[in-house]
């Protein structure tokens, strides 16, 4: 075990853990932020997309002693509202089926948007790859990360 | 008008409680949801709440509350089948808040499950009566306030107004007043053509909670005192585990106890499926001390039935379509004198390899089990039989269990089984606290209960005039067939055969998404593509030829389908897509199926993007009766389309002496956002039939209008899912 100072949605949270621990679980487990998702605990799925920084990122097999000071940020802390252009964009298409995939969708696309503010279907294509959506939801969300471009 | 008589008996009436509480926060949370997340609140939080039915509460601001009785597994009924009760209730869609229901046949009168795409058809009419009984109570009360008949007054939107008067009042007010009225024993429910909810499109109540990453799935399910459990299941089918170096592990940093469980039930009961009765439990703190503690376990193994593999299943199923006995058997004319005279036989075999489930969200349980009765809380798609068989399996009254359903990342079929659940039962009674269980991936895919793997040759027969005079099927799979005798096209053809023949295997199957339906449509439809060109004909023509046939002088006693709705949406898609017009570099297939009482036709464009054929753009046509919520029924069909394309195309599970060789989505290939189509559309035929099914039928047709959309751009056909390397499963 061991004690690590990690900047979450911008608040310092404080946890006491093996080190190897991936982030995605002291989320869950330890901070009680759910919304992060295990989809396959190896980084092929997305489920569990958070931004490191501003980077999205697999916090499935990220080892929380690896985060260190740089800012994390899970679907709880994207907007206070939970009005975020992608959020809303996703309420207007309303894209979810399920929804179990959608918050790491929608961080992977909130991600995309910010480094490149007007993307192309391939470009969107390539940064969306890594997340599954096995209610095969693909189409909407296509529709909404250029409806929430075209928004803001 | 429609008049039916009211399913509820006295007891279970109008026990109108004054209490707030209770749900009213939950009821808050949802609010925001079901009005627009733009608008504000459409009205005030109530005081207090009065119940009229077991769906619905009205607190006295006019707010109503709703629970949808059935599990959501991404198919929407969270939001329609409160829909139907309100239309009926006739009250402001943006006053209503929407609850999830717990397990309570009393209070909803209707089968609480998610399967056979039937929530919508079979809440249909419970749910139209509980709303028309409530707005009939309302009208009482009001009647009896204002000393008039229930016939000098109107219901409409929240409201109650005397017909030839000024007097008026809100749901709200008069809630309080029908306390003590008692159920109508007749109801009548409105006339379709005078819907003003159904019909229209309503925002997914529970979007705004999934955009913002709620706790809504039963991953997410937390409670006081809560411990995580883990399993270790046998590596392969026909193990079994007898013991495991438990001291060691109950030693582990945040284990607290580690022992072996044993769930097999010997009872017929649907939902009772598990290859895997004994395995090892391990519980504790959190997720990856036991992600840990599974890793350290050494168990011992001991091997109690055939190690199977790929290779032996696909050699099984070739003997078996060559020399079994078939059962299921529909014979129309002489088909086999009839082949004998043709002069173009066409005969083709198509084969599908086992598949996953592969839920996005990993299965899970709550349980609680004491003395005195079990709590069960989580994602399944069967309440009722889990709760039936978990009482089998603790010898406990089905009475003192409470059963509860989150929200479910996905269902396809994989949650009507049970045995996660009374994992976790086991695992709650023996280590006397309440538990979550948790499956791994691993643990998920390799100890399924899969899509079973297929094989069926169809046969056609064209005479001179290339008319189709005979037709054939025999089909096997492992453990089944996929074959339904009367189905198209039986009563179409003069002679005819349709035979199932079953295989052994040790590998669990059972139902998933569209069962037999997403091999047969593929294999079928792809296979009529293939006779009509041999014929010399168009491919829609050919069917609507058929259809005609089988309106105007069909063959045989009696088939299962509507020939006129099946052309209808073959024909609505034609029109849709501007079927006949010919651009270079696209290729175009098109299929119709029939199943869960619905009809969809599809028409793919595919397109090659670096060297690689894609689909560009669908075309679905669907009839399934009344829709209710057209734009979340129209995202049904696609991720059907979807779904369909995937596991067509890239996905399968083979196995080597018994084990799995993919167990995660390294190996295990679903689609990926570019491999989807760019768009689909979706046309619903205008209907004032009442609904049916609509999350499975969407899917069954891709895999047909993919391969012949595939051969003309390739000139060659595909016989073998996947259709990215179309061969048969052999090994790993
Ligand atoms: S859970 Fe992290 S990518 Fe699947
Ligand atoms: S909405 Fe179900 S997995 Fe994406």
């Amino acid at each position: 075990m061991a004690k690590f100072n990690l900047n979450i949605n911008g608040t310092q949270r404080e946890v006491d853990v093996d080190p190897s621990t991936p982030l995605l679980w002291v989320l869950r487990d330890h901070l009680n932020l759910v919304g992060a998702k295990y989809g396959c605990g190896i980084a092929q799925c997305g489920s569990c997309m958070v931004h490191l920084g501003d980077t999205a990122t697999y916090s499935c097999m990220l080892p929380v002693s690896s985060v260190g000071n740089q800012k994390v940020t899970t679907i709880e802390g994207l907007s206070e509202n939970g009005d975020h252009p992608v959020q809303q964009a996703w309420l207007e298409v309303d894209v979810p089926q399920c929804g179990y995939c959608q918050s790491g969708q929608i961080m992977a696309a909130a991600a995309l948007l910010k480094q490149n503010p007007n993307p192309s279907d391939a470009e969107i294509e390539m940064a969306m790859n890594g997340n599954l959506c096995r209610c095969g939801t693909y189409v909407r969300i296509k529709e909404a990360i250029k409806k929430a471009a075209a928004n803001s | 008008m429609t008049r039916i008589k009211t399913q509820y008996n006295r007891r279970s009436f109008l026990k109108v409680s004054a209490a707030a509480g209770g749900g009213m926060l939950i009821g808050f949370n949802w609010m925001m949801s079901c009005t627009r997340a733009e608008e504000k609140p459409a009205i005030a939080i109530p005081n207090e709440w009065f119940e009229i039915n077991g769906y619905i509460k009205i607190g006295d601001t006019g707010m109503v509350t709703i629970y949808n009785p059935n599990p959501e597994i991404g198919q929407n009924v969270m939001t329609s089948m409160p829909m139907i009760v309100a239309e009926e209730l006739d009250v402001p869609w943006d006053h209503v808040v929407v609850e999830q229901g717990m397990l309570d046949s009393d209070a909803f009168k209707n089968p609480q499950f998610a399967g056979g795409s039937l929530s919508i058809m079979l809440g249909w009419e419970p749910l139209r009566m509980a709303g028309a009984a409530g707005r009939r109570m309302l009208l009482e009360a009001a009647a009896k306030e204002w000393g008039v008949a229930v016939s000098d007054l109107s219901a409409s939107q929240g409201i109650i107004k005397e017909v030839n008067g000024e007097r008026s009042i809100g749901y709200g007010e008069i809630a309080s007043k029908a306390v003590g009225i008692e159920i109508p024993e007749e109801v009548e429910l409105k006339d379709p053509t005078t819907f003003t909810l159904i019909g229209t499109t309503q925002k997914n109540v529970v979007g705004k909670d999934i955009v913002t990453g709620k706790p809504l799935f039963g991953l997410d399910y937390q409670r006081e005192g809560m411990k995580l459990a883990m399993i270790v299941q046998p590596p392969a089918f026909g193990m079994t585990p007898t013991g495991f170096n438990q001291e060691e592990i109950k030693g582990m940093n945040g284990v607290t106890d580690a022992f072996m469980i044993d769930t097999g039930i010997d009872s017929e009961l649907f939902g009772n499926v598990s290859a895997f009765p004994k395995c090892i439990a391990i519980v504790g703190d959190t997720t990856w001390e036991l992600m840990q503690a599974k890793k350290a376990v050494r168990a011992q193994w001991e091997t109690v039935g055939a190690l199977e593999d790929s290779r032996m299943h696909t050699e099984r199923m070739e003997e078996v379509l060559r020399s079994g006995t078939p059962r299921d058997v529909r014979r129309d004319g002489d088909p086999e004198a009839a082949f004998a005279r043709a002069a173009k036989v066409i005969e083709r075999t198509y084969t599908s390899p086992f598949q996953a489930h592969n839920t996005m969200e990993p299965m899970n349980f709550f349980a609680h089990v004491t003395a005195d009765g079990a709590e069960l809380f989580g994602p399944t798609q069967t309440p009722n039989a889990l709760r039936d068989l978990a009482a089998l399996l603790l010898d406990m009254d089905k009475e003192k269990f409470s059963v509860g359903m989150t929200r479910m990342g996905g269902g396809f079929g994989r949650r009507l089984y049970t045995h996660f659940g009374l994992r976790a039962a086991a695992i709650s009674k023996q280590a006397g606290v309440p538990v979550k269980l948790i499956y791994t991936r691993e643990d998920d895919m390799a100890n399924g209960v899969y899509r079973p793997a297929y094989a069926s040759t169809y046969k056609a027969g064209l005479d001179e005039n290339n008319n189709l005079i005979a037709f054939s099927v025999r089909g096997t799979g492992l453990p089944e067939g996929a074959i339904f005798p009367s189905r198209f096209p039986a009563g179409t053809v003069d002679n005819y055969l349709a035979e199932n023949i079953m295989s052994e295997t040790n590998i669990s199957t059972g139902a998933w998404r569209a069962p037999r339906s997403h091999f047969t449509a593929g294999a079928e439809q792809s296979f009529l593509d293939e006779v009509a060109e041999a014929a010399g004909k168009d491919p829609i023509e050919f069917r609507l030829e058929l259809f005609e046939r089988a309106k105007n002088n069909p063959v045989g006693e009696e088939h299962d389908y509507d020939a006129e709705r099946y052309a209808g949406v073959l024909k609505l898609v034609k029109e849709k897509a501007g079927w006949g017009t010919n651009t270079p570099g696209v290729f175009r297939g098109v299929a119709a199926y029939f199943c869960h009482n619905s009809y969809v036709a599809e028409v793919f464009d595919m397109v090659q993007e670096d060297g690689e054929l894609k689909v560009q753009k669908v075309w679905c046509a669907v009839d399934c009766g009344i829709v209710i919520n057209p734009d979340a029924a129209a995202n049904m069909i696609q991720g059907g389309v979807v779904d369909g394309i995937g596991h067509a195309m890239y996905s399968q599970l083979t196995f080597e002496n018994g084990v799995p060789q993919q167990q995660n989505f390294d190996r295990y290939q679903l689609i990926r956002h570019s491999q989807a189509p760019k768009e689909i559309e979706v046309f619903f035929v205008d209907s004032d039939v009442s609904p049916t099914g609509l999350g499975e039928p969407g899917l069954p047709p891709a895999a047909g209008a993919m391969a012949s959309a595939m051969y003309k751009a390739t000139g060659r056909r595909v016989y073998n899912i996947p259709f990215a390397t179309d061969k048969p499963p052999l090994v790993g």
